[in-house]
């Protein structure tokens, strides 16, 4: 097999890998989206904001310490215990679904019959809030993150690839723990929402808010719920970020990166936010393996928003995405 | 139909029987900003009846509807449930009180199949938590699919099984309509709120309707309080009939009697020339 073909697989394995990881940021904007019609644009800081706290949680750093050190003049940094990481991610899904009550509770309620745009607004000034306060309440700094998934070349697949085409593909660990979380993830969901009790409601009150208050769903009960998911979703997705690249505040960065998965995939679409990751993943790279050197590289920046404006162009609903259809 | 309007109820002509009192509306005054939709109205639904409420365009009757069912709270007046003051509610609330409605201009979820739209409408009879949900796990399973069951019970009832797979998006206005009641029963409501049942369907859909309306009354005893403009449908359909106009009651009685009741006739029917 000629070396190209080989190399394009490898760089095609990567894409796959890295698309995981924007489909996984996609995923807790479609959540949203769906049960409420709010693009929330927190979603990339609520990332950030859950991966804070779990390294905050783990390293046992006492919050809001630089506040507290220059108003008293006091030296406090940590508590001087580590915490296991298992239950640092127990208590951090605690605090997103303690997050999620205070957003209904402060935001959404306050806004209920509201404008999208508006709601939108909204959620631009929480992006805001939540990263000033994540910086006050953990400090500023790169942070490790580490809750033992391991990291580096997986010697397995270098091993098997080798065995097959007498070249090693280079894939990492973290890439392939975060694909079967990310498979795991969206399975559990769609089951969810096709059969309990609530994802019917859910998907009940993302279709008519009259008809669902009718048939006795409380939205505010289901809003609570939304969030909490989307901030669990966000916790998954700030850990596989931050334990690939620290725990700093570009992360919230990567929302921006959601954006054309979203274009192609569908608003409305929990399968299509993962072919649009999977799809911007892969093309990147090859665009950037193939095309890149041809015209002085660094395609990677903006491929991945030209493609999404083609299909604003050719199928504003994207792949899976309901269609928009006026009755006259 | 002349009979003693005792407080236990009574046999009517055709040996349905009529209970105590289900709902009271005492002296209902609702005002939007500075207009008055409801001006102190009182009437009562009793067990068992079909409660017809009937008026000119903007009398206020889809507004004493939405009383009932929480979706608007009045600023005067009680309303009185099951024999207890209701304190003001959400819509949601009264729902699970056992208050099911459908809606003038149709409010079902039009991406949903008609089987699931159906099911939303036992969510508040279902009984096991988010965790048992989310992990499927005892009394989950054997719950969906006794409401399942229920649920089937419905459709064929109401004859729309060859749709429900469809999404109600795609169903006609005449389909909808049904599948909106299917919903609504689906709650097995002990009052049961129809915005318009039959507002713009051809003859033959609207006989449909009121067999299905007749049909749910008599085989489950269901109460109904029912808005509907086709004057011959209200009076062949209601037990009482209560007249609004502009926000007043001006008429409360069987049929017979508002048919012939001066006040009504000059406002809603017309003046007669004879």
């Amino acid at each position: 097999m000629s070396d190209t073909i080989l190399y394009a697989m490898e760089v095609t394995l990567n894409g796959l890998m890295a698309g995981v990881l924007y489909a996984l940021v996609a995923l807790g904007f479609v959540l949203i989206f769906k049960a409420s019609g709010i693009f929330n644009y927190a979603q990339g800081v609520m990332a950030l904001f859950a991966a804070l706290t779990l390294v905050g949680i783990q390293n046992g750093q006492i919050p809001f310490s630089h506040l507290i050190n220059a108003m008293f003049g006091t030296q406090l940094h940590h508590f001087g215990w580590k915490v296991p990481a298992v239950l640092a991610i127990l208590l951090t899904a605690l605090v997103m679904v303690g997050l999620a009550i205070l957003v209904e509770r402060y935001v959404l309620k306050h806004l209920v019959n509201q404008e999208p745009i508006i709601l939108f607004m909204a959620t631009i000034g929480l992006a805001y809030f939540m990263e000033g306060f994540g910086d006050v309440m953990w400090g500023a700094d790169i942070k490790k993150l580490d809750v033992g998934i391991p990291q580096g070349m997986s010697e397995t697949v270098d091993q098997l690839t080798y065995n097959l085409f007498g070249y090693g593909f280079f894939i990492d660990t973290l890439d392939i723990v975060a694909a079967v979380v990310a498979v795991i993830l969206v399975v559990t969901l769609t089951l969810f929402s096709q059969y309990s009790k609530q994802g019917r409601a859910l998907r009940a009150v993302a279709d008519d808010h009259q008809a669902a208050l009718s048939v006795g769903i409380s939205l505010r009960f289901i809003w609570v719920l939304t969030w909490s998911i989307a901030g669990f979703v966000a916790l998954v997705a700030g850990i596989m970020w931050g334990s690939k690249s620290g725990v700093q505040f570009s992360l919230s960065l990567i929302a921006l990166k959601a954006l054309p998965v979203l274009m192609l995939g569908g608003f409305t679409s929990i399968p299509g936010a993962i072919v649009g990751g999977l799809i911007i993943g892969v093309g990147e790279k090859l665009f950037e393996f193939f095309i890149g050197p041809m015209i002085g590289g660094a395609t990677e920046n903006w491929f991945a928003y030209v493609l999404a404006l083609l299909f604003l162009v050719f199928r504003p609903q994207g792949l899976f995405g309901d269609r928009i259809i006026e009755r006259v | 139909m002349a009979q003693a309007y005792s407080t236990e109820g009574w046999i009517t002509a055709d040996g349905r029987k009529i209970g105590p009192v289900l709902m009271e509306m005492k002296n209902i005054t609702l005002r939007f900003g500075g207009v008055k939709a409801i001006t102190d109205i009182s009437f009562d639904i009793r067990e068992g009846e079909i409660r017809a409420i009937i008026g000119p365009n903007g009398a206020g009757k889809s507004s004493m509807l939405n009383v009932i069912s929480g979706f608007y709270v009045p600023q005067e007046g009680e309303v009185w449930f099951r024999g207890a003051k209701r304190p003001p509610m959400k819509p949601y609330e009264v729902a699970r009180q056992g208050i099911a409605r459908t809606f003038q201009n149709i409010a079902l979820f039009e991406g949903m199949s008609v089987l699931d739209n159906i099911m939303t409408g036992r969510l508040t009879m279902m009984e096991t938590n988010l965790a048992q949900q989310a992990l499927w796990w005892g009394k989950a399973a054997r719950e969906e699919e006794e409401h399942r069951a229920a649920v089937e019970r419905i459709i064929d009832f109401l004859e729309i099984q060859h749709i429900r797979k469809t999404p109600v998006g795609r169903l006609p206005y005449g389909l909808k309509k049904r599948v909106e009641l299917a919903r609504a029963l689906a709650a097995e409501p002990k009052l049961l709120l129809l915005d318009e049942p039959m507002a713009g369907m051809n003859v033959e859909e609207k006989e449909d309707m009121c067999r299905f309306i007749l049909d749910v009354n008599d085989e489950f005893g269901t109460t109904i309080a029912l808005i509907e403009h086709d004057m011959g449908v209200v009076m062949d359909l209601s037990d009482r009939v209560v007249v609004m106009d502009y926000g007043k009651k001006i008429g409360d009685g069987p049929p017979d009697d508002i048919r012939s009741n001066k006040a009504v006739i000059d406002a809603y029917l017309g003046v007669s020339h004879e």
